[in-house]
């Protein structure tokens, strides 16, 4: 088995198991509630709904507004399959290293907030002054807990650090603790779950991602939430690569190609059940808590590069 | 005297022609003016490229003091800056000839600027101190020119005082630096400079006082006071050119008096900490003052204090691991500074020339008049669109390139003498993410401001494009931004004459480890960006989704938005750039001090509200608390002397007398 073909179907699998994952947190989180749920097949049913439906734009709409559904959904696929899921070595892992990545969620992010200003009403433009701000403190927040990872291992490039911690035994580095937390704390933010944004709802003040699409339809606005899938899913499998990447395939061989995907499949699921706990037993911060919980993230990451430096550079 | 120093000079010979033109019939006037600025600028960028790759030369001209001709000569480094000024002044000198069309008064502007330019191509050129100083003088004194040319309003004239003050402290400042050269070497040529074992304590005085002097130039936080007063009141095309590439060769100026003149065996650790500090301090200061700006060009200048800030993160990175002995990451910090150095002068005269474009279109700099005019004015949206996503650094353009180099740069950093000096790296790092992800969302401010939305003013909803020359002026930068974006690996060993000849290390061999595609700083397994086959990646993605979904039978119908049900939706009611900021605002409420006015009218009930108004303030921290301080303080010790003068002869003859007897007692 060649390695762009595992390249191609870890793509995919990322792309169409994104929308089951979505699924599978909102009905653990119904099955939390004592709900039954509407079941994980729910996302790809209202994909499928979405696809088939006809667009209605805002009368004075720009290009901007046309486009930003395609920019948003390739810069995500795209920052996805750069992240190794099944094998450590895939071809594109050196197009993009981890800054590279989380530029290009940036510049989702950034056609994001301009959909958002382009139609004019005060729920978009509050919708991406939020979503700028916040990730303005959250960017540089991930940049530092992926740091604390790339000094260890001499690289930015995914594939050399995820070699680097296979092949380094197995130990408790207080570094790497600081910033596992932070990129949790992160990845939550980032994907605008529970305590920082609702995804379920459209109506509450304080939303932000819903509020930037709020003018989105038909096919449009199923680019935008499947792209929205694909970034939890990549968060999910960025956290288990940088963090327990065991398991992985070094090698394009059919049968550690099947264990990883088994196991990673389990880790995602883990992970995401840990997200369903998170959002059932929280409740959502204000506002301008917000702020205080990615500094707070900032700096439990800039500790872990401190710790780095004070206790494992020289021992 | 070989081709690049031939181009060169002659490209100085045609912008000394073009300050010619001021004597020309108004008719022709702005013809010849703007296209002799497009050949000095074509000149300037061919002769910059030729010397980088076959090397330039040097020419004694008998010009200048009768002891001391005048030294010019083409190095590698004055080659590329020499670039970066022709890079920017063809497509403005393009600009320009639309933009100076209904331009009446020419005359002080066609004298000035060509001079203005004579002097950074003269700077870049010197190799003399007295050749650099007049030269730089030249460029600061016509510029003032140039920042008060419209006169008439009494905010120019005060910008231009203050400008004019602070480029003369920043010159006694730099010949400061170049008198302890002189005094240490014995010579005012820049060989015999680079010649001389300067003692420690003489380096550090020549490397503080070129520090703050060009620091001051560059508008380095806190000594950037002139700024973001000056930048806006010039003409566009002249903002342009003073934030793209003035900046840009005090910056130059920097790295030729401390990397060249002193040299990095001479660095102290503290120099490479210092300049990393207020690197860091200028880029996140800078952008955050400029999240609360709603005049376009004035948030733009505060920009250019924050990009001056990224290249100084470069540069400090790069003395400190030259202090430490790392020669190939100190010129991967070097290399990333350049590279951020260039890209800077593309995006933010494209920048520069897009707010003149609006400003022509609109006749109004306050970004709370506009709104909606991508729908007018497509081309200028397009062009400023680009402009926004380079400054962001976001793929595939520009400025991410250079970013990513500055980051590699920290993260390779290996240990550094004490572990205090050794988390001042990764610090400086998380501050250029942070300054990063504020500039992505100052810029979603204004372009989603200026151009996306409803048109806030009547004058804004009947905008017009502006005319052939000013497009083609902003598509030229939109494109090399493009090209710097994905082909950094071709361009990047172009410079590597410059790390070989100040540190004696060499980047072309790592630089293209793994073939043009893939930009590798030091080998393929640390780390490496190909933007190329990221573009194309997201190319064929977007195309395949675009042509799975494209409307077949599915019809795109256009309706009224959503507005809760209300249907009076106003213009008004859109978020614009005093609300967008308002969030950060209130995070960095310690930082910005705002002061606030809120006040509602409830004539009828109190609980009637009929009006509403909201006025916020926030001024510069470093204007009120270190300019005003020293400026008052100037005024009353000059307010004390004033009463001297109104003494009688009796006071003046004491006081001459007291005066002659000091000198007598100090001097006989």
């Amino acid at each position: 088995m060649s390695s762009v073909i595992i390249q191609v179907a870890q793509a995919l699998l990322l792309l169409f198991l994104a929308p089951l994952a979505s699924g599978f947190v909102s009905t653990c989180k119904a099955r939390l509630q004592n709900r039954r749920g509407a079941g994980v097949m729910q996302p790809w049913r209202n994909l499928r709904k979405l696809f088939a439906k006809d667009v209605v734009l805002a009368g004075h709409a720009s290009w901007i507004f046309r486009t930003a559904p395609y920019v948003v959904f390739t810069a995500t696929v795209m920052a996805a399959s750069v992240v190794p899921a099944l094998l450590v070595d895939t071809p594109l892992s050196l197009t993009a290293d981890v800054i590279a990545l989380v530029a290009l969620l940036a510049l989702a992010r950034f056609f994001l907030a301009l959909a958002g200003m382009d139609i004019g009403t005060a729920f978009g433009g509050m919708g991406s002054s939020r979503e700028m701000t916040f990730a303005a403190l959250a960017e540089p927040a991930m940049l530092m807990s992926i740091f604390v990872l790339s000094l260890s291992a001499h690289s930015t490039n995914l594939t050399t650090m995820i070699n680097h911690t296979l092949n380094t035994p197995f130990a408790l580095h207080p570094s790497l603790a600081f910033a596992f937390v932070s990129m949790l704390m992160i990845a939550v933010a980032e994907n605008g779950r529970i305590p920082i944004d609702n995804p379920d709802t459209h109506l509450e003040l304080t939303m932000i991602h819903e509020a930037m699409i709020l003018e989105y339809s038909g096919r449009h606005l199923a680019l935008m939430e499947w792209a929205a899938m694909v970034k939890l899913m990549l968060f999910a499998t960025l956290i288990t690569d940088l963090f327990m990447p065991w398991g992985i395939s070094v090698q394009a061989d059919a049968a550690g190609i099947a264990l990883a995907l088994l196991l990673w499949l389990l880790k995602l699921a883990g992970l995401l059940l840990a997200l369903a706990v998170i959002e059932t037993g929280l409740a959502k911060l204000r506002l301008f808590e917000v702020p205080e919980y990615l500094s707070g993230a900032f700096v439990i990451a800039f500790l872990g590069l401190l710790s780095y430096y004070m206790l494992e550079v020289g021992a | 005297m070989n081709l690049s120093l031939a181009l060169a000079l002659s490209a100085c010979a045609v912008t000394l022609a073009a300050s010619l033109s001021a004597a020309l019939p108004q008719g022709a006037k702005r013809g010849v003016l703007c296209l002799l600025l497009a050949i000095s600028g074509l000149l300037a960028i061919t002769g910059g490229i030729a010397g980088l790759l076959h090397g330039g030369g040097a020419v004694t001209l008998p010009l200048g003091l009768p002891w001391l001709p005048m030294h010019l000569r083409l190095d590698a480094l004055g080659s590329f800056f020499m670039l970066v000024i022709g890079a920017l002044l063809l497509p403005v000198a393009i600009y320009s000839q639309g933009y100076l069309r209904s331009e009446q008064q020419l005359g002080a502007l066609a004298t000035f600027l060509p001079l203005f330019v004579l002097g950074m191509l003269g700077v870049v050129l010197s190799d003399d101190a007295f050749s650099f100083m007049l030269f730089w003088e030249l460029m600061s004194v016509s510029s003032y020119f140039l920042v008060t040319f419209e006169h008439r309003n009494l905010e120019n004239r005060k910008a231009g005082f203050i400008y004019l003050l602070m480029a003369h402290l920043a010159g006694l400042l730099i010949l400061g630096a170049f008198a302890v050269l002189y005094a240490a070497s014995g010579s005012f040529e820049f060989s015999t400079m680079r010649e001389a074992a300067l003692s420690p304590s003489l380096a550090t005085a020549a490397f503080l006082l070129a520090a703050f002097g060009f620091g001051t130039k560059a508008g380095v936080v806190p000594l950037h006071g002139w700024l973001p007063d000056a930048h806006p009141v010039a003409p566009s095309n002249v903002s342009a050119l003073m934030s793209g590439i003035m900046l840009k060769v005090a910056i130059f100026g920097f790295i030729r008096v401390v990397w060249d003149l002193l040299g990095p065996g001479d660095f102290q650790w503290w120099w490479g900490a210092l300049v990393l500090a207020a690197g860091s301090g200028s880029a996140v200061s800078g952008v955050l003052m400029a999240l609360q700006q709603h005049d376009l060009k004035r948030l733009l200048a505060y920009h250019s204090i924050e990009n001056i800030g990224i290249i100084l993160i470069g540069l400090g990175l790069g003395m400190l691991l030259a202090h430490f002995g790392h020669p190939m990451l100190a010129a991967l910090g070097l290399i990333a500074a350049l590279y951020h150095s260039i890209n800077h002068a593309l995006f933010k005269g494209l920048l520069f020339m897009g707010a003149g474009a609006v400003l022509h279109a609109t006749c109004s700099r306050d970004m709370e008049s506009m709104g909606g005019l991508i729908h007018r004015m497509p081309w200028t949206a397009a062009c400023f669109l680009v402009a926004c996503l380079s400054i962001s650094a976001l793929p595939p353009f520009n400025g991410f390139v250079s970013e990513w180099l500055t980051f590699q740069t920290a993260l390779l950093a290996p240990q550094l003498g004490g572990a205090l000096l050794t988390a001042v790296v990764p610090f400086s790092a998380a501050m250029l993410a942070l300054a990063g992800a504020l500039a992505a969302a100052c810029f979603v401010k204004v372009f989603g401001v200026v151009f996306l939305g409803h048109p806030r003013t009547d004058i804004a909803a009947r905008a017009q494009e502006v005319d052939g020359w000013m497009k083609l002026g902003m598509v030229i930068p939109a494109l090399l931004c493009l090209a710097l974006g994905l082909l950094p690996v071709l361009f990047i060993p172009l410079l590597d004459s410059i790390p070989q000849a100040l540190l004696h290390a060499s980047l072309a061999d790592s630089i293209h480890a793994r073939g043009w595609l893939w930009l590798t700083p030091v080998d393929g397994a640390h780390a490496s960006y190909s933007a190329p086959a990221a573009l194309l990646g997201m190319l064929a993605l977007g195309g395949l989704a675009f042509w799975l979904l494209h409307p077949k039978g599915l019809s795109l119908r256009r309706s009224m938005l959503w507005s809760c049900g209300n249907p009076h939706i106003h213009a008004r009611m859109q978020y614009n750039a005093t609300s967008f900021a308002q969030p950060l605002r209130r995070i960095f409420s310690g930082v910005y001090r705002p002061v606030e006015h809120a006040h509602a009218e409830r004539p009828v009930h109190k609980l009637l509200t009929d009006k509403v108004s909201y006025v916020v303030h926030v001024g510069d921290l470093a204007v009120e608390h270190l300019y005003r301080p020293v400026g008052r303080l100037t005024l009353s010790a000059a307010k004390h002397l004033q009463q001297e003068h109104q003494r009688g002869i009796h006071t003046y003859l004491a006081w001459t007398f007291a005066t002659i007897i000091f000198l007598l007692a100090v001097f006989v």
